[in-house]
């Protein structure tokens, strides 16, 4: 039961913000996003574990996961390109971007490569609407993306 | 104005901050306390404070149109449709949403209302894939007079030709087809909140919201219940039940079958509406003469078995009884009974640990199945293979129910089909008939008479009613000490009602109760029975005897397959219609039923929990679990 309040107090025993043992639905992102950041994704298993230890259900569970972009209800490959899609970056050609990553790759956007290496996504605004087209690569933001510096990214990932 | 009665406590509700009322303490009308000044549409009225725009407006009928507010859930604010102007206010505002506290200013049908709202209705039609005359809820959708009402004369946003997702029609009783959803989540309110059930959520966002179950998996994939609560909320047709009506119909063409069929108590008090009467009234007599005319061979009455249920389930508590005083057993009391069967499948999921507590007798519509395909078979000389046993129920669990493998006693299937209300009056629609002017007539026996403790089955509290006046009566010879047998302490609305009946003496043979006090509880909604469940784990309910649930809000006559809509005051009608009826019968305690007497003489010679009993009229439960495990994965047509 308090098996991911055993996760997150192993991980920082000092840190307050990981002290969350009041088993509240509030508590649900903070677990969540902990898991994400073990794992990668959030299971199955883990869904079902999460809402019965806050006493929700877990399609509500399955709703908060797959409401936030960054949190995986999939296993996801071992680096994520986020193609932002919001509007400024849609008319600075995002989608050209887009189908640029989706020929270097091989894959379809939401998909990952067959060596499970990367994933790629598409993402609303990342707050990077002055450097459109952005690109988020794992957690750098690239900005006013080119077709050489798509070819560089995947290139750079690939090693 | 009144509070709202809702079917469950708001104070109590698990349901997300966001997704409660606004609670603002309100002061009744009249009363002295904070009121403020609204003008709308230039009528001025003082209203309680905290009292929203649409409910000041229903206050002077002035009629604002809503989607996705419904009387039994709490207040969502998501389809927009009810948008007014409110003076000083940049935007249109969505009144179910808006409680006064100022006085303002409201103009419900302005030129930016009207064009607001328009535009609203045709962005929802946008993304409604429209087959009206296919659709289970032609006539009688929301959604489409919606469109009518607010003059949306073309699709200006565009219209999907093509369904975008597959149909989930894998559950034995409720059908989804998201193509029609229009995302106003009042199923999910429902299904959350009203229910706490917890299958269906809005999942991703943006323009790729959908409602879903837990992984997209298929609804008998899931922990559903069948209820059908959902199906009586949903604005459109993207949730209806399974619909037996064309196999009904080759069985009563083909004249080798013996059709019969059994009608439950709420259906008769509900289905006038579907003919345009008021809810509650009656229409029992003429429902007989129309089934007749349809071609059932027999029309028999579920209540005959709903005495049976109270003779077995009641010997069976006051044999648990003797166990636990005399014999000191260790035996799980209270007993819960087992009519209803959503609640019987809430447990097993939910509780699977608890189904000891559970009473073994079938549910009613269980028993008759067993029952015509035996003793009435045998006294009427007929081959059981040939019997097709029918059933009318207010309830689309039921149609998982005789699914069930278990239910096979008779060594046939109990009961081959169940159909809601709404299927039959359609059914009787197609023969054109006109119901509620039909000639009156009565039930074929022996399976026909049912008493009046019978009959308020259909109500919440009306079972635990029924036990009360047959045990008290077996226990102390007496009759229950009420004015015209009417135990009002289990009557009413409330979520969970309870009641103590003290035993001052008793007869020889239940000597043991004499100074015993039965206390008894009664829930209804599987909110309330959660809550029931959650004070029996915490070891609450030690002194209590006997506990009624039912899944559905206000008992079986707020089921999953009655007359769309529901609300609270139809419910209430609905039941005072079943009391009303109930007090003209000649016999109102179960066992004072002469055919029940018949049968325990005829047939289950063994009496109450005999042999014959427990082979034919009871059950085994399936400890189901919580768990959803790994299965197919309903697929996305097209993407969005």
């Amino acid at each position: 039961m308090a098996k991911y309040c055993a996760v997150g107090k192993r991980a920082d025993k000092d840190s307050k913000e990981y002290n969350i043992c009041d088993e509240s639905r509030s508590e649900l992102l903070p677990i969540l996003e902990k898991i994400q950041d073990k794992r990668g994704y959030i299971s199955d298993k883990d869904m079902q574990q999460i809402a019965d230890r806050l006493g929700i259900h877990p399609v509500e569970v399955y709703s908060v996961v797959t409401f936030y972009s960054f949190l995986n209800s999939e296993k996801a490959g071992k680096h994520t390109i986020r193609v932002s899609n919001c509007i400024s970056s849609v008319m600075k050609g995002s989608k050209r971007i887009v189908r640029e990553f989706e020929k270097e790759l091989g894959i379809n956007i939401g998909e990952t490569t067959r060596d499970k290496k990367i994933t790629l996504k598409e993402i609303s605004c990342i707050g990077m609407c002055d450097l459109a087209p952005a690109v988020m690569v794992d957690s750098q933001l690239v900005g006013r993306v080119t077709t050489q510096k798509v070819k560089d990214i995947v290139k750079e990932l690939k090693r | 104005m009144d509070k709202k009665k809702r079917p469950f406590s708001e104070k109590t509700s698990r349901a997300p901050v966001s997704q409660r009322p606004q609670s603002f303490e309100k002061t009744a009308k009249g009363a002295l306390g904070a009121t403020v000044k609204v003008i709308i549409d230039d009528i001025e009225l003082h209203v309680p404070m905290g009292t929203t725009i649409l409910e000041a407006a229903k206050s002077i009928n002035v009629n604002i149109p809503t989607l996705c507010q419904h009387d039994d859930l709490c207040l969502a604010g998501v389809c927009r449709v009810c948008i007014v102007e409110v003076e000083d206010q940049k935007t249109l505002q969505a009144s179910c949403a808006y409680p006064i506290t100022v006085p303002i200013k409201v103009k419900t049908y302005s030129p930016k209302v009207r064009r607001g709202r328009r535009n609203i209705i045709q962005l929802l039609l946008r993304n409604h894939y429209g087959e009206c005359y296919s659709c289970s809820k032609n006539n009688n959708c929301e959604l489409q007079s919606l469109a009518k009402e607010y003059g949306v004369k073309s699709y200006t946003f565009g219209h999907i030709e093509e369904p975008r997702y597959e149909q989930d029609n894998s559950s034995y009783s409720v059908e989804r087809d998201m193509n029609k959803c229009v995302l106003c989540r009042r199923c999910v309110r429902t299904c959350i909140d009203l229910q706490e059930v917890g299958v269906l959520e809005a999942v991703e966002k943006g323009a790729e919201t959908r409602i879903a179950t837990y992984l997209d998996k298929p609804l008998n994939d899931v922990i559903c219940i069948n209820c059908g609560q959902c199906i009586n909320r949903c604005p459109t047709g993207a949730l209806k039940a399974k619909d037996p009506a064309e196999e009904v119909w080759a069985a009563i063409d083909d004249p080798a079958k013996h059709v019969i069929i059994q009608t439950a108590p709420s259906p008769r008090a509900a289905i006038g509406e579907e003919f345009g009467l008021a809810p509650g009234t009656s229409v029992t007599k003429q429902l007989n003469t129309a089934l007749r005319r349809m071609g059932f061979d027999k029309v028999f009455d579920t209540n005959f078995t709903a005495d049976l249920t109270i003779m077995e389930e009641g010997t069976e508590l006051l044999l648990k009884l003797r166990d636990v005083l005399v014999n000191k057993k260790k035996i799980a009391l209270p007993q819960f009974t087992s009519c209803s069967p959503g609640w019987v499948k809430y447990i097993e999921h939910f509780y699977p640990d608890k189904l000891g507590h559970v009473s073994t007798a079938k549910s009613p519509q269980q028993m008759f199945g067993a029952i015509v395909k035996t003793w009435y078979a045998e006294r009427e000389g007929i081959d059981p293979a040939d019997i097709v046993s029918v059933s009318l129920m207010p309830c689309s669990a039921k149609k998982f129910e005789c699914e069930r493998p278990e239910m096979d006693d008779s060594g046939f299937k109990d009961v081959d089909f169940a159909l809601t209300t709404r299927e039959l009056a359609g059914m009787i629609k197609e023969c054109g008939m006109d119901l509620p002017n039909l000639p009156k007539s009565e039930f074929d026996n022996p399976l026909g008479t049912g008493t009046g403790a019978a009959l308020i089955f259909g109500t919440t509290g009306g079972v635990m009613e029924a036990a009360i006046r047959t045990v008290y009566e077996i226990v102390t010879g007496e009759e229950v000490p009420f004015n015209k047998l009417r135990v009002t302490p289990v009557r009413g609305t409330e979520g969970i009602r309870e009641a103590a009946l003290p035993v001052k003496k008793a007869k020889k043979e239940w000597k043991f109760l004499e100074g015993v006090t039965l206390k008894v509880m009664v829930g209804h909604g599987t909110a309330n029975a959660k809550k029931i469940m959650d004070m029996l784990c915490r070891g609450e309910l030690s002194g209590y005897h006997f506990i009624e649930i039912m899944a559905c809000p206000g008992g079986c006559l707020g089921g999953g397959g009655q007359p769309i809509p529901t609300s609270p005051e139809i419910r209430e009608a609905r039941a005072k219609a079943i009391y009303k009826e109930e007090e003209g019968l000649p016999y109102r305690k179960s066992h004072e039923n002469p055919f029940i007497k018949l049968i325990y003489k005829e047939f289950l010679k063994e009496g109450p929990c005999g042999d014959l009993s427990h082979k034919l009229l009871h059950t085994k439960y399936t400890p189901r679990g919580k768990w959803i495990g790994k299965k197919k994965v309903a697929k996305r047509l097209i993407a969005v």
